[in-house]
């Protein structure tokens, strides 16, 4: 602990050169933080849906809407507690760039299946009281500063009204939040009445969309989901159904290989500030040896003037890591504020303890080879250099 | 102006000895624009695969309103009112020139995860409609059985795609019968089959889009404006009569909107970090040179000469990088291919595509990270005075 000034003092004998060091070391964490928070979301790692619910599709696409006659025999299945229709609007909302996604689906079945929603019981009511009625999401309301009472006008790409025309109205009467903290994935949605958006289409009557189950028990979801599949095997209706948190991966997993791309860019991130850091503690090491060898004069023995060097690089590692992780928290949550509507991406523990070992990882390699030429350094030729 | 080229070659030629900082530059500005020119190739390529697709004289018509073939729908009742618009080229045989075609997507199998493939429901007029529609295996699907024929793109894309290989979807098994090229567009993504037997499997008895060849005795352009025109005084039709190309080529908008995006905040944060790492090196060099430069102004040399030679050496150093960050971007990826959802909800293939353009923009920024990088220390390097430095060492 002692020797900590004099690790400090060491880090700082250059200003300029530790500063541009720890900048570059900042910019890379920036990115570094950044890229593994959005590589743990697409891998499934901070996708928090644990609640115990299935996704029955069609088996062909979910695009193609499941009839609603299956609802009775998917309530009767053992297992489920309650089943929710949902339909995608797919409506626009001034211009096509506000894009978020709106259901049609049952208030009441709404109600008892997503648990994770909060809505306040008098606007639950008003929801259930008035067909051209609506919900939102918090996160939604704020992206568009809505309040209660407001008339949200929807242009859907999808479902024509009986005249041709393809404007639909809806009243706010409802802003929901998420029970905890952790689990806004419907913060972005939308939510309308089925009877009200079945009565107004043009064509598509009876069809439900999608169903969604939830299960008195998670441990039953593959259980369930087989017996479903069988149930509808070789009908035109035939099933495919996943927990909710796999059809999610499923979809972010068909933008592409993204897992590779943020792979392939964090390794070039890392490569280029291993040069960086290492040609900077390289030139520290090389300029200093004359005082190295003062230092083991004496009385500094190899190994400590050993783990001197290898003190100065991990401690240059980890402030210019630590700050560059600090930015890309603050960077993260400005961008989840912003209006794209991109899916809330939090660097959580996993990405953590990546940039914890980076940063230690780092700082060890670009500090052993100077540190070893410290330490093998000989007092009289390096005392001789003056 | 000798007197900077002497100086700017004599730096120049030195470079070899500072070789493990210069490296720094080098290697730091090649990663920059690797990841930039790969990242460009890649909504390039998507941007290329759609504006390649369709052609100028074909027009289709989409439902009022939509922006993709996948949420368009045409009634059964209005179908056969808009093939025979007059705007619409007759064959041989007297009957339109047009295809109504039915979308819908498929879950086919890739790796662990399902994809979304477009199943397109192709009338008989629809193929002789699409002349760069060629089949280089096996047969056409024929009308009325479960038979699908291939795009080429994805029996590569996708697994269990072959002649001879069944599917299985909406209760029933489909037979692959045949793979088709259409000169690497869109399509080569799609599955086609008879355009009734999409309807009765999939329960839509209309359309999701018209294709139609446009009356060729007016130029392209006019006879679209003549058929667009039909279509809006006509109050039974609520359709958007559209170039076929100008419906593929407005289709890569978002995908490369996206791309392009995300590559500039990456690249402007990796750029920062390049910038820091050439000021290092290029301090480090004025530095080395101290006494070389203290010499050459105590001799008469003027101020210019020195900082030319410092910002030619930062900017060399740097375009050095970003050739070869756009040449391992080259070798890398140029022409592989991939797939991404497209604005239809289904996959496209497309290749990387490294452009000329595209390895000037990079080298654009490389060149600016070696002026920022150069030009302070090169700064510093006219402005220490002369005795201090020559005493310095």
């Amino acid at each position: 602990m002692k020797y900590v000034p004099l690790v400090w003092a060491a880090l700082w004998r250059r200003k300029a050169r530790t500063i541009f060091t720890l900048l570059s070391l900042t910019a890379a964490f920036l990115l570094l933080g950044m890229l593994q928070a959005a590589n743990s979301l697409f891998s499934g790692g901070s996708i928090n849906l644990s609640a115990p619910i299935l996704i029955v599709q069609a088996r062909v696409s979910f695009t193609n809407p499941l009839p609603m006659r299956l609802l009775p025999q998917l309530e009767a299945m053992p297992g489920v507690v309650s089943v929710s229709h949902s339909q995608f609007f797919g409506g626009v909302y001034k211009d096509v760039r506000n894009f978020f996604p709106q259901f049609a689906v049952n208030p009441e079945r709404w109600h008892k299946t997503f648990l994770e929603c909060h809505l306040p019981d008098e606007q639950y009511q008003a929801w259930t009281q008035s067909r051209t009625a609506a919900i939102a999401g918090k996160q939604l309301a704020d992206r568009f500063g809505w309040k209660l009472g407001d008339r949200i006008p929807l242009t859907s790409q999808i479902w024509p009204l009986k005249d041709g025309t393809r404007a639909w109205t809806f009243d706010l009467v409802g802003i929901f939040d998420d029970v905890s903290k952790d689990s806004c994935v419907r913060q972005g949605n939308m939510y309308i009445r089925y009877d009200y958006f079945d009565d107004g289409r043009q064509f598509g009557q009876g069809g439900a969309g999608i169903y969604v189950l939830r299960l008195s028990d998670p441990n039953m979801a593959e259980s369930v989901s087989r017996q479903i599949d069988a149930r509808f095997e070789n009908s035109p209706d035939e099933t495919k159904t996943q927990t909710e948190k796999d059809f999610s991966l499923n979809f972010l997993r068909q933008l592409g290989n993204l897992n590779l791309i943020l792979t392939g860019i964090t390794v070039a991130v890392f490569f280029s500030i291993l040069l960086v850091t290492g040609n900077t503690m390289s030139q520290a090491v090389r300029e200093r040896i004359p005082e190295l060898a003062v230092l083991k004069t004496i009385g500094f023995g190899d190994g400590g003037v050993l783990s001197l060097v290898l003190a100065e690089s991990l401690l240059m590692c980890v402030i210019g890591g630590l700050a560059g992780m600090l930015l890309s928290v603050v960077v993260l949550k400005i961008i989840s504020k912003l209006p794209f509507g991109f899916p809330p991406v939090t660097a959580d523990l996993h990405v953590w303890l990546f940039a914890a070992a980076s940063m230690v990882g780092l700082g060890l390699v670009v500090g052993i080879l100077p540190a070893m030429r410290a330490k093998n350094l000989s007092i009289i030729e390096a005392l001789a250099v003056r | 102006m000798k007197q900077i080229l002497a100086v700017t070659w004599m730096n120049l030629r030195s470079i070899p000895s500072r070789y493990m900082t210069s490296l720094v530059v080098v290697v730091g500005i090649a990663l920059v624009v690797g990841v930039l020119v790969a990242m460009l190739s890649m909504s390039k390529g998507f941007e290329y695969t759609l504006k390649g697709t369709g052609k100028d004289t074909r027009a289709l018509l989409l439902s009022a309103g939509v922006t993709a073939e996948l949420s368009s729908y045409l009634g059964a009742d209005v179908v056969p009112l808009l093939r025979e618009l007059p705007g619409i080229q007759r064959g041989a045989d007297g009957k339109p020139m047009a295809s109504a075609e039915l979308l819908v997507i498929t879950e086919l199998r890739r790796g662990e995860g399902d994809v979304n493939v477009a199943l397109r429901g192709v009338e008989p007029a629809g193929l002789p409609l699409r002349p760069e529609m060629k089949l280089v295996e096996g047969r056409l699907f024929k009308p009325g059985l479960r038979e699908v024929i291939a795009g080429r793109a994805a029996t590569r894309q996708f697994s269990g795609i072959s002649v001879g290989s069944k599917l299985q979807f909406r209760g029933s098994e489909w037979d692959v019968v045949g793979i088709f090229s259409t000169d690497g567009d869109a399509h080569e993504s799609e599955l086609w089959t008879d355009a009734d037997t999409a309807r009765s499997a999939f329960g839509r008895p209309g359309a999701s889009a018209i294709l139609a060849q446009l009356d060729p005795a007016k130029p392209p352009a006019e006879a679209l404006k003549a058929l667009k025109a039909t279509v809006a005084a006509d109050p039974r039709f609520q359709v958007d009569v559209l170039g076929e190309r100008d419906y593929y080529s407005s289709q890569s908008q978002g995908v490369t909107d996206n791309i392009n995006f995300i590559t500039v905040f990456i690249t402007v944060i990796m750029a920062f970090g390049a910038v820091f790492g050439a000021l290092n090196t290029m301090y480090s060099a004025v530095a080395a040179r101290q006494i070389e430069i203290a010499t050459l102004r105590a001799i008469g040399f003027s101020g210019l000469p020195v900082m030319v030679s410092v910002l030619t050496e930062s900017v060399a150093l740097a375009l050095i990088g970003g050739l070869l960050g756009a040449a391992i971007a080259y070798l890398l990826f140029n022409g592989l291919t991939t797939t991404t959802l497209g604005q239809s909800f289904t996959q496209v293939a497309f290749s990387f595509a490294v452009t000329p353009n595209l390895v000037l923009r990079g080298l654009g920024w490389a060149l600016g990270i070696g002026l920022i990088g150069g030009f302070f220390p090169a700064l510093k390097a006219i402005r220490q005075p002369v005795a201090e430095a020559l005493r310095g060492a």
